[in-house]
């Protein structure tokens, strides 16, 4: 029976965690802004749970207990931190809005979003809050997150230390902004989820489970932002590219496992579910009457699974999306997909003319998609040795191995087909 | 908490500028009024020029002692206020709203306490 118990516990205690984790740290750390000590009060309890719960059940209530037993070592290691008058003051009064906090419970309050837009603070360094984010809402080590931001568990460590340590002594505040400075705070919020979902999902060949899981924590915070704040239309146009860039997780890859680019793909390779979801957040999201940018890229994905029906995407509709979009951005990939949508409405020496005005940007000598467009619109126009050169530069920059192959494939039916 | 805004200008220009005095005083002047109105000031000065800065650090217990501010930089500091509000957006607020936060910068820092 105890082995039983024991497994009773443990699944009781991760789905606790899975849940509950993020509103645990939010609470915990609000008063004080001390996320770091949060967490080890929070990881405390969680090791206790798994020793008292085998012995006298799960507790009806698992995250009030889990609540309760880490604000008493989170009392107790400030306890030990701090001394003189000063401190006790500051701990009377911390014990006590815990205790009051706590009458509330088994309804702990829900301060994810305000934890949220602390991770995201401008204070904070950009590349850090998704991190940030990830550690303390949903709790994942930093090892995890290391490995799949490409960089070592030491230097994630030392980062999100860092990033929390700031929070707490520059005195970050954990608040919702005010109405008017809500757009723009929120934007950072979903900078942060997406390029947690695009870590993840940036791994075409889906065989580093790590990443994969990256790109679903991705949605699970877009649905839980959604959620907080359902009036939001950028928070929902977010939910909606990501769903449906998710649809065509599977479909990037063909049965040998070799790169499928999108104007390739089987659209019944794509997931229907997720692709109506997505269909109907954005329309929720259009009828706000507030456009932005993620909604304009979920439209942009939208006007792309129209091929499900008519078999050709809606270019002159994507064309007009990426010309919105760039005028709310001068994001040169933006510029890129301008480019290639143009190849198709327009033809292909109309979209080689608009990549051509971004050559002298400096930020695209080393980015991939750049030359590979070039490479397409020039082999179109007939450029065989142009197109040979374009072809080379984006194999040279590719590191994954897949799209590589991909990319020396399509060079080497480029000079197959020319007489030369 | 309490907070010191570093007030950070292109000195050279401040002095060359004959009207900026006359531009910026009253300025300061509401600046320094509102946050009186707002409770939230615990001082703050403006400084003499650079050019009145010795830098001083004892090595081995010998001062050593130099002419001029410690950092030679494009923009120097050129006086501070510390204020004593909730938290950093709090602190941001009134930087922004600092004369000199429109052609210079100001930093942020929190003061450190025991």
């Amino acid at each position: 029976m105890p082995r039983e118990n024991d497994q009773v516990a443990r699944e009781a205690a991760e789905a606790v965690a899975r849940r509950s984790y993020g509103k645990l740290v939010a609470f915990l750390a609000a008063r004080t802004r001390d996320v770091a000590a949060a967490e080890d009060a929070l990881s405390d309890a969680f090791a206790a749970a798994l020793v008292d719960w085998p012995a006298s059940g799960v507790p009806d209530s698992p995250e009030a207990w889990l609540m309760t037993v880490a604000r008493r070592k989170l009392i107790d290691a400030a306890r030990r931190r701090k001394s003189g008058e000063g401190a006790v003051d500051h701990l009377r009064l911390m014990a006590d809005e815990l205790e009051a906090a706590a009458a509330n419970v088994p309804q702990v309050p829900d301060e994810r979003l305000a934890l949220m837009f602390a991770c995201t603070h401008p204070a904070i360094d950009r590349g850090i809050r998704a991190p940030l984010m990830l550690q303390t809402i949903l709790g994942f080590d930093a090892a995890t997150i290391a490995s799949s931001f490409l960089v070592s568990p030491a230097t994630m460590g030392k980062r999100l230390t860092r990033a929390k340590t700031k929070i707490r002594e520059a005195g970050i505040p954990f608040r919702v902004p005010e109405r008017a400075d809500l757009r723009e705070r929120l934007d950072a919020v979903l900078e942060a989820i997406y390029a947690a979902f695009a870590e993840g999902w940036s791994d075409p060949a889906g065989t580093e489970v790590r990443r994969r899981n990256l790109a679903e924590e991705g949605i699970w915070l877009g649905r839980l932002v959604a959620s907080l704040l359902p009036d939001e239309p950028e928070a929902i146009g977010l939910l909606a590219l990501m769903l449906h860039a998710e649809a065509r997780r599977g479909a990037r890859r063909n049965a040998r496992g070799e790169y499928v680019p999108l104007a390739e793909q089987d659209p019944r390779a794509w997931d229907p579910q997720l692709i109506e979801e997505a269909e109907a957040l954005l329309l929720r999201a259009s009828a706000m009457g507030s456009i932005g940018r993620y909604q304009l890229e979920a439209a942009v994905q939208s006007a792309h699974v129209v091929r499900r029906r008519s078999g050709s995407a809606d270019w002159a509709a994507i064309e007009r999306l990426y010309d919105a979009l760039s005028t709310i951005t001068d994001s040169p990939v933006v510029a890129i997909n301008r480019a290639i949508a143009v190849a198709e409405t327009r033809g292909a020496a109309a979209g080689l003319a608009a990549l051509d005005v971004l050559r002298d940007d400096a930020r695209l000598a080393d980015y991939q998609p750049f030359w590979a467009a070039r490479a397409g619109l020039l082999a179109r126009t007939g450029d065989v040795d142009a197109a040979d050169q374009a072809y080379q530069r984006a194999i040279g920059l590719e590191s994954d191995r897949a799209v590589r192959r991909f990319l020396r494939q399509r060079r080497a039916e480029l000079r197959a087909a020319s007489p030369a | 908490m309490k907070y010191m805004l570093l007030i950070y200008a292109d000195e050279a220009k401040v002095l060359n500028d004959k009207t900026r005095e006359q531009r910026v005083s009253p300025a300061y002047a509401a600046y320094m009024e509102a946050m009186q109105k707002a409770g939230v000031i615990v001082g703050g000065d403006r400084l003499q020029p650079t050019a009145s800065a010795t830098t001083v650090r004892a090595r081995n217990g010998k001062p050593q002692v130099l002419d001029g501010p410690y950092a030679e930089t494009k923009e120097q500091l050129g006086g501070f206020f510390i204020i004593d509000v909730p938290d950093l957006d709090a602190a941001i607020s009134w930087a922004a709203r600092c004369p000199t936060a429109s052609d210079g910068t100001i930093e942020v820092r929190p003061v450190w306490t025991v």
